[in-house]
């Protein structure tokens, strides 16, 4: 469904990414887990079109889209939900919502998505009206989550869901990861909760410092002594 | 006499927020101090003045061909001096390109039209009023008629349409803004679009009010209408609005009750004394500093 | 000297030379400021008129000896420079611009309303004391302290503040004095740069201060190279001389300005002899190792 192929990214001077490749197969959760810094966001933003990568291209559903702007590729299919949620906070949860809808123009779909986020997420539902800004940091994810699935992506891109949230909203919010991605959708998740991530995930990279250095089933990398060290805390 | 000067000044007011609301709308998305914004509001009152003398339009008309004149201007100006730039160069960059633009467009209609005033011919018959001690023109109650019907639509746009969502979209965050499908470059000149053409109103009727247009008409008033949107709160809307209106009384009641040699500092005072003790000013949000 | 020198040199190219002296003196005052530390200061030419009215009065009013003056004046430009400083480390950079423009507005409308300055006629007969030594050698002057400035410990701090404040800062950088410094020592040429100006000219007003002659040196700083001192001798002789031959078509001189402006912005941002960039960094991450 997407390939990266040998994409280098600059930041300035920077050399944030170097000749990255991989691959996500159509309907897994394909995990990327790495440190802070290693460039997961990084490659993300490349994906959804925010950064252009100097060489290398980006293979979606055989389309090549490396130099696509990011309004195309959302219609193409790809939706994220970017690192620390980055809701409109002085929109309301409905605003946002709609945003995530913004390239759709059935209005009779999109009242039925709304419906259904709000189905899978009722919090969201009571606090409709309410400002973005005020929600706590737990329902500002499932809004974020909410908003990308307004797009009906066939690939969703996430990076770092669990960042900042209770252990216990974390395991919530993966599950409902895994609950979309039994719907249909393909996902791509970058994480530092290595465990979390690797336990609902079909495949799974490593990544450090811009390069990819283990991949594999996310079954072989839990059980593989340099993740184990560096990632899993034993 | 209290009521006539608070009148006077709302008149003036409600220009300084025409056009501070382009200032602050283009500062809310791009954080770009639009430097030439009073350059495209002294180039709408030019182009009223051209439609109406030269191509002989009712002044109804003119006000319109004006505005969209100026829309036109001002996404020029963004694609030509500013956008790239943008995202490639420093703010310190963006902003003194867009001084050059101010510079640029001045110094073009000083070519154009030359450096003496010029005025409006007689096409709007105005009666005069009476209430109380209160006297008022039929165009002063025009302009405060215009102005609220902009300032109206502009805030029913911004709520309730979806390229005003958008914009509100972009100006909290524009990288969440373009995750959406939001193809942010259209929405940028969108806004140009929009202040400028409130400028332009601006433009003219301030013209015709004060019988005299002059090339360098827009850069005292684009920089007073800056003030009034940091007074207001950059970035607020309804900031700029208040912030106009309220400059413009405490300009016209400072002329009445202290000096008028000292007018011209009156919105730099206030620009200065704002900064210092409440900078995100009336009904702003708090300035973060992006880390 | 000058007498000497007249009998070989053309006057009106005695002149010229003059002036390009005095606009170094002064764009390496404003480079200090915005070149080298980014604070982009739109202003100037309020620092410079506070050095040429005050050192005017001191010679003409109370007989003070033109050193003397001259230093005085400087004083007092640097000291309102300490006061802009001040609020500007709680704003971002383009509402320091603001202030500056704002700050440089309300000194001349206050000379525009001041009895010993007299008010919008100016000073006239002021003696002439500047000559072509005292220019010549006080550039030798700021070049050299200048130069020694930039590469000492607080130079490399000031570029820093200038690429990163918030990494400047979190590499132990006082950027709040700093900034100040840059302001002072940047206000202070500003106003020696006034008060020479005021006693080769015989005669000043408030309008040689307008905010077109702020942007005149900024052009200068930006023209030459930001932040570089060749490149801002460079684009104080350029711009000097430039004018001198288009002064015929001496509005297409300002337009040409503005372009001159925006064009640099989109391919040369850093000016003409700005290439520090690898420099700056080196000594960027130079300053990173030794925290």
């Amino acid at each position: 469904m997407l390939q990266i192929n040998e994409i280098e990214v600059y930041y300035g001077a920077i050399h944030a990414l170097k000749k990255m490749s991989f691959e996500v197969e159509q309907g897994n959760i394909v995990t990327l887990i790495g440190a802070n810094g290693a460039g997961k966001t990084t490659t993300l933003k490349t994906i959804s079109g925010l950064l252009r990568p100097k060489n290398g291209s980006i293979i979606f559903n055989n389309q090549d889209i490396t130099k696509t702007a990011p309004e195309k590729i959302v219609d193409l299919g790809i939706s994220q939900v970017p690192e620390g949620r980055r809701v409109f906070s002085t929109m309301s949860v409905m605003e946002n919502l709609e945003m995530g809808a913004y390239l759709r123009r059935d209005k009779k779909g999109i009242a039925d998505d709304i419906e259904n986020v709000f189905t899978r997420f009722p919090r969201l539902k009571e606090r409709q009206k309410q400002m973005a800004g005020t929600l706590s940091g737990g329902e500002q994810q499932m809004l974020a989550i909410g908003r990308a699935l307004m797009a009906r992506p066939t690939l969703m891109l996430m990076d770092e869901p669990s960042m900042g949230l209770a252990p216990l909203l974390v395991k919530e919010i993966f599950s409902i990861i895994k609950e979309i991605n039994e719907r249909g959708t393909t996902i791509l998740l970058v994480e530092q909760n290595a465990h979390m991530a690797l336990s609902i995930a079909h495949q799974a990279y490593v990544i450090e410092t811009g390069e990819i250095v283990l991949s594999g089933t996310a079954q072989e990398l839990l059980n593989s002594d340099e993740v184990k060290k560096a990632y899993l805390g034993g | 006499m209290f009521w006539q000067q608070l009148l006077n000044g709302i008149t003036l007011g409600s220009s300084y927020a025409l056009i501070a609301l382009g200032y602050t709308m283009v500062y809310g998305i791009v954080q770009l101090i639009n430097f030439a914004h009073g350059e495209i509001y002294m180039f709408g009152a030019f182009a009223g003045l051209f439609l109406v003398t030269v191509v002989g339009l009712p002044i109804g008309w003119a006000l319109l061909g004006a505005m969209a004149f100026c829309m036109l201007l001002g996404v020029v100006v963004e694609r030509v001096a500013y956008r790239p730039l943008r995202g490639k160069s420093s703010r310190l960059s963006a902003l003194i390109s867009a001084i050059g633009v101010s510079i640029f467009l001045s110094t073009l209609m000083v070519i154009i039209a030359g450096t003496n005033p010029r005025n409006y011919p007689d096409i709007i018959k105005i009666s005069n009023y009476q209430l109380g001690a209160v006297q008022f023109s039929s165009l002063q109650i025009i302009i405060l008629i215009i102005s609220a019907i902009l300032m109206i639509g502009l805030e029913l746009m911004v709520r309730r349409s979806r390229i005003g969502k958008a914009m509100r979209a972009c100006s909290q965050d524009i990288e969440a803004a373009a995750l959406m499908g939001i193809n942010v470059n259209r929405v940028i000149s969108f806004t140009f679009a929009v202040g400028s053409a409130l400028a332009a109103a601006g433009g003219v009727m301030v013209a015709i009010y004060y019988n005299a247009l002059w090339p360098y008409m827009g850069t005292m008033a684009g920089m007073k209408a800056f003030c009034a949107a940091v007074l207001g709160g950059i970035g607020s809307i309804p900031g700029a609005m208040v912030g106009g209106i309220s400059l413009g009384i405490m300009e016209i009641m400072g002329v009445a009750y202290l000096s008028s040699s000292y007018k011209d500092a009156i919105a730099f005072a206030i620009l200065i004394l704002v900064l210092i003790i409440r900078p995100q000013g009336l009904l702003g949000q708090k300035i973060v500093k992006k880390v | 000297m000058d007498a000497v020198l007249s009998q070989y040199i053309d006057p009106y190219f005695l002149r010229i030379i003059l002036i390009i002296g005095i606009n170094i003196i002064l764009a390496l005052g404003l480079n200090l400021i915005t070149g080298v530390t980014g604070q982009l200061s739109m202003g100037h030419a309020g620092f410079m008129s506070l050095g040429a009215y005050t050192s005017a009065i001191l010679t003409m009013n109370y007989g003070v000896a033109f050193p003397t003056a001259l230093l005085g004046g400087s004083l007092v430009a640097a000291l309102f420079g300490f006061f802009i400083g001040l609020p500007t480390l709680r704003l971002q950079g383009d509402y320091l611009a603001m202030v500056t423009i704002g700050f440089a507005e309300i000194i001349r409308v206050f000379f525009l309303n001041f009895e010993p300055g007299g008010k919008a006629v100016g000073l006239s007969g002021i003696p002439q004391e500047t000559t072509f030594l005292t220019v010549w050698g006080l550039v030798a002057v700021a070049v050299f302290l200048n130069a020694r400035l930039l590469s000492s410990r607080t130079g490399r701090a000031f570029y820093a503040i200038r690429e990163d404040e918030i990494a400047a800062e979190s590499c132990g950088v006082n950027t709040t004095r700093l900034k100040v410094t840059a302001f002072v020592l940047g206000s202070f040429l500003g106003g020696l740069g006034g008060g020479l100006y005021a006693h080769y000219m015989f005669y000043i007003d408030p309008q040689v201060f307008n905010f077109t002659k702020s942007i005149e040196l900024l052009n200068m700083v930006v023209l030459g190279g930001m932040g570089s001192i060749p490149g801002t001798i460079l684009g104080a002789v350029l711009l000097t001389i430039l004018p001198e031959l288009l002064r015929v078509v001496a509005e297409y001189r300002l337009m040409f300005y503005g372009a001159l402006l925006v064009i640099l912005m989109i391919f040369r941002p850093n000016g003409l002899l700005g290439d520090v960039r690898i420099y700056d960094l080196k000594k960027r991450w130079g300053l990173g190792k030794n925290k």
